[in-house]
């Protein structure tokens, strides 16, 4: 068993429950996936499984090579899975590894804001509006101490550039899973923009229940 | 390959829910569990907006009662939504009737649009 699958966003609509309640729910088109290589312990150091998502219209040889049993595939991604000797290079992988009531993590890129200042990027509040101000409204303030210790202290929070990052965001409810149209329907939001990479991973025990 | 999100999720006209449109008056009826009863609750007022969008599409009621401005907004394709009547239709030249928070009585009353022919129901 694989214990995720790659996906694309579609975009957020609504889903009604039978009484009536309101959920929002991300859309996500996952899978089919495809299994390109099965790392061992004995060979690679550990076991994963590498699977191939969306068609690839162009491939350099390097990659045609290792995909020649699979087919043309454009992404990539490792995954844990369990019972690897069960797997075999090319079985397909969908969405009816999840069923409604799951939990998992998605991890995304983050839509790219830019080089943004600090009201923006950490939530400052900003200078006063009104009283005289000038060029205050959005600067982030005194930025250290006098002479000592006569610089800027490692990490504090500045402006610069905010996003275009990978995000995860975990515990999502898993609302519908549908294999026949490829379809995931999460409750809540999914980092990064419309048609962008997701990884869908099966929340782990580790990270509580 | 590509999906498009309106069609994600199905959904269905209500048999119940006419064409709805800014400026009409329309009477709701809304089903309302309490406890184990179930039953239905009416709210009658002006429609001051209607959103469209697959299964998102919603509308805002809007109706004064002892003074005080109530509006609710409605999902149309929610199955809590049990029925909805229009009463009659108003005259109106724009599709956000956001105006008619700011007058009362009198100059929040609509002119009725006279339909020659009753629009089909559902």
């Amino acid at each position: 068993m694989v214990e995720g699958i790659v996906g694309r966003k579609i975009g957020m609509t609504h889903v009604f429950g039978e009484d009536g309640k309101v959920e929002p729910v991300t859309a996500i088109e996952a899978g089919p996936c495809f299994v390109t290589q099965i790392k061992r312990r004995d060979k690679d150091g550990y076991d994963a499984v590498q699977l191939g998502f969306g068609e690839a219209k162009r491939l350099n040889l390097p990659e045609k090579g290792h995909l020649k049993k699979v087919g043309m595939l454009k992404h990539l991604r490792e995954f844990e899975a369990s019972e690897i000797d069960s797997l075999k290079l090319g079985q397909r992988v969908d969405v009816g590894m999840f069923k409604e009531g799951d939990r998992v993590d998605v991890s995304g890129t983050s839509k790219g804001k830019g080089f943004a200042g600090v009201v923006k990027r950490h939530h400052f509040a900003g200078g006063p509006k009104t009283h005289g101000q000038s060029d205050r409204h959005r600067a982030p303030g005194s930025i250290g101490a006098t002479t000592t210790p006569g610089r800027v202290l490692k990490g504090l929070r500045m402006a610069g550039h905010m996003g275009n990052e990978r995000v995860t965001v975990k515990n999502l409810k898993v609302v519908k899973a549908d294999p026949e149209r490829n379809l995931l329907l999460l409750r809540g939001a999914v980092p990064g923009a419309k048609n962008g990479l997701l990884i869908i991973i099966r929340k782990s025990r580790a990270s509580g229940a | 390959m590509k999906m498009e999100i309106s069609t994600i999720v199905p959904v269905e006209p209500n048999p119940n829910i006419p064409v709805i449109s800014p400026g009409d008056t329309v009477r709701v009826s809304i089903k309302v569990v309490e406890g184990q009863r179930q039953r239905s609750q009416v709210f009658q007022g002006v429609v001051i907006r209607v959103r469209k969008g697959a299964a998102s599409a919603n509308f805002t009621v809007r109706r004064v009662t002892y003074g005080v401005g109530v509006e609710r907004t409605f999902f149309l394709h929610s199955p809590s939504l049990e029925k909805v009547e229009v009463l009659r239709h108003g005259r109106v030249r724009r599709a956000k009737l956001y105006y008619l928070r700011r007058l009362t009585t009198k100059a929040a009353r609509l002119k009725e649009r006279r339909v020659k022919e009753e629009r089909k129901e559902g």
